[in-house]
């Protein structure tokens, strides 16, 4: 039988790169070779990579058309820095309340809309979306629409650090036999639920997952910006979060974090010239659509087993 | 088996199934034929949950499952293959046979998610199963292409491999014929034998191909309009006045 381990040689390889990357990261914010500016987007680079990885959970992996994701983040937001403002909690705390709570609302919410299909799906979740935010904007506990003043709790390696996690989580899931039922779901929901799939259980598990990690998306977006207010969660953000998505490929993990990447750095860097940003993002946009409609990678993973020896398959 | 009691089934003014009796032992291989909207998918879907009976019940092994949603009759033991074929088409092969697989999968989300020992075990023990599956179907060699591309006599076979997978004790097999040669019918008609010999199943199958539904099936039921119109063994079928005229239409006098 194949060898099955957590401990082969792309897995060493990954974690090695990984610490790589975030050793020389750290060391020029040490030595303050690296502006400010560019940690600020490094930071905003992991939450909007949650936040794509996590929306592909839903959408691309799980086919459910979610357009609300936003929403999501704006709990996780509001609950982190309250935890952290109002209780002085712990960062990991206000991140995990973030979380929890935004599953939360997540699974109350998917529990009836994912009967919907397709474009209902997508009008209902673009409506939570708009709820949350006004919801945010009309209690004065939250600072109502003036916004909520947090602080900075959170420095780059935590937030490298989570956003690690959270993907190496939603990789273990979707690369199990209940990440391969939400799958099925996509491919074909009456052949999932005749082969013994609990379809509308794994809609709402992947939606819970997915409103989780967006809430810890927002709790490092509250703990790292000062001040948060409710139009910061409108739906341009949910619109941005599905565009990443969707260039890099609905279903391809490596994918969202590469469109989370370029989206997010094309906005800092085009954000001396605002007119001509969204044009040159919807330019984008349209040459994506038609020359690869499918996103960057498709449905297709990028990956490290070319350097596997021949016949030796990573399950991990 | 299975006891299907006065079952109906109607949609709007139309009656697709009425009054519907068939009763089906273990190990028993069983054909439903009829001409075309006689109401035989309807009566697959009635079973496996897609549809709500109007009236009658259904009970499997003692057990009533009319009212049971479709993925509930699959844990209680019965699979199916679809009429238009409906693999999970852009997966690959392997994967289509482990979904099928995933409800007796030994390992919970967490354990996946935290790669415990329990993943690696559960999944090496699906690849195993998935493969030897594959083996017998001999689609083995195509284990890791996509599904849509295969040819339709092999995707035929992928479909029935994956209801296998369910490890179901009744199999239901809508049309599994069509669009084979009569090669690839008379393949086929072997293979069903086996499958029913070595996974002691019980097969209810749907088919408009005569050769295979005499040739193999022990018993077959006539339905037309909705209603049982004969029943008995293949030759009894043959020359049943009744079964002539539902197919051939009455003889002009």
């Amino acid at each position: 039988m194949k060898r099955v381990s957590i401990l082969n040689r792309k897995n060493a390889l990954t974690l090695f790169l990984v610490i790589v990357m975030y050793a020389v990261i750290q060391g020029l914010i040490v030595t303050d070779i690296l502006p400010p500016l560019y940690t600020s987007t490094l930071i905003q680079v992991c939450v909007y990579v949650i936040l794509a990885a996590s929306l592909n959970l839903i959408n691309g992996i799980t086919g459910q058309f979610s357009i609300g994701h936003a929403g999501f983040m704006a709990i996780g937001a509001y609950l982190a820095g309250i935890v952290s403002v109002k209780f002085h909690g712990p960062l990991f705390l206000s991140l995990l309340v973030g979380g929890i709570v935004a599953a939360v609302a997540g699974f109350i919410v998917g529990l009836p809309t994912l009967r919907l299909r397709g474009d209902y799906l997508a009008i209902a979740t673009l409506g939570l979306g708009q709820i949350v935010m006004i919801i945010f904007q009309n209690i004065d506990y939250f600072g109502g629409a003036a916004g909520m003043q947090v602080g900075r709790h959170i420095n780059w390696s935590w937030a490298f650090w989570v956003t690690i996690i959270s993907l190496v989580v939603i990789h273990n899931f979707v690369n199990s036999t209940h990440g391969r039922a939400c799958i099925s779901v996509r491919e074909n929901e009456i052949a999932a639920e005749a082969m013994g799939v609990n379809t509308t259980k794994y809609k709402v598990l992947a939606f819970t997952l997915g409103a989780f990690f967006a809430g810890v998306a927002g709790g490092i977006y509250s703990n790292y910006m000062y001040f948060i207010q409710p139009t910061t969660f409108n739906f341009l953000t949910s619109f941005n979060i599905l565009v990443m998505v969707v260039l890099g490929g609905l279903g391809s993990m490596t994918g969202s974090i590469l469109g989370a990447l370029i989206m997010t750095v094309l906005n800092v860097a085009l954000s001396g010239i605002p007119s001509l940003r969204m044009v040159i993002t919807a330019l984008l946009l349209i040459i994506m659509m038609l020359f690869r409609p499918s996103g960057l990678m498709g449905t297709k993973e990028f990956n490290l087993n070319f350097l596997e020896k021949k016949g030796e398959r990573n399950v991990a | 088996m299975l006891k299907i009691g006065n079952l109906s089934k109607s949609f709007g003014g139309l009656k697709a199934v009425s009054n519907l009796n068939i009763d089906i032992k273990d190990g028993e291989l069983i054909g439903l034929i009829g001409p075309n909207g006689a109401g035989k998918t309807t009566v697959f879907n009635l079973i496996t949950g897609v549809y709500e009976p109007t009236e009658g019940e259904i009970l499997f092994r003692e057990r009533k499952i009319d009212g049971l949603k479709p993925y509930q009759v699959t844990h209680r033991g019965i699979a199916r293959t679809f009429q238009n074929i409906r693999l999970f088409a852009d997966l690959n092969v392997i994967d289509n046979v482990k979904i099928a697989y995933h409800q007796h999968a030994k390992y919970s989300s967490l354990g996946a998610i935290l790669r415990l020992p329990s993943y690696f075990k559960g999944e090496a023990e699906m690849e195993k199963k998935a493969l030897e599956l594959l083996k017998v179907f001999r689609l083995e060699g195509k284990a890791r292409e996509v599904a849509k591309n295969l040819p339709y006599g092999e995707q035929r076979r992928l479909e029935i491999a994956r209801a296998l997978a369910a490890e179901p004790k009744l199999l239901l097999l809508d049309e599994p014929a069509a669009g084979m040669n009569p090669q690839e019918t008379h393949e086929l008609m072997e293979l069903i034998r086996w499958i029913r010999d070595t996974f002691k199943l019980t097969i209810l199958l749907i088919e408009h191909d005569m050769s295979l539904v005499m040739g193999v099936c022990e018993r077959i039921y006539v339905l037309d309009y909705g209603t049982i119109i004969a029943q008995g063994g293949p030759d009894e079928i043959k020359s049943n006045p009744k079964v002539i005229e539902a197919y051939l239409g009455e003889e002009a006098i």
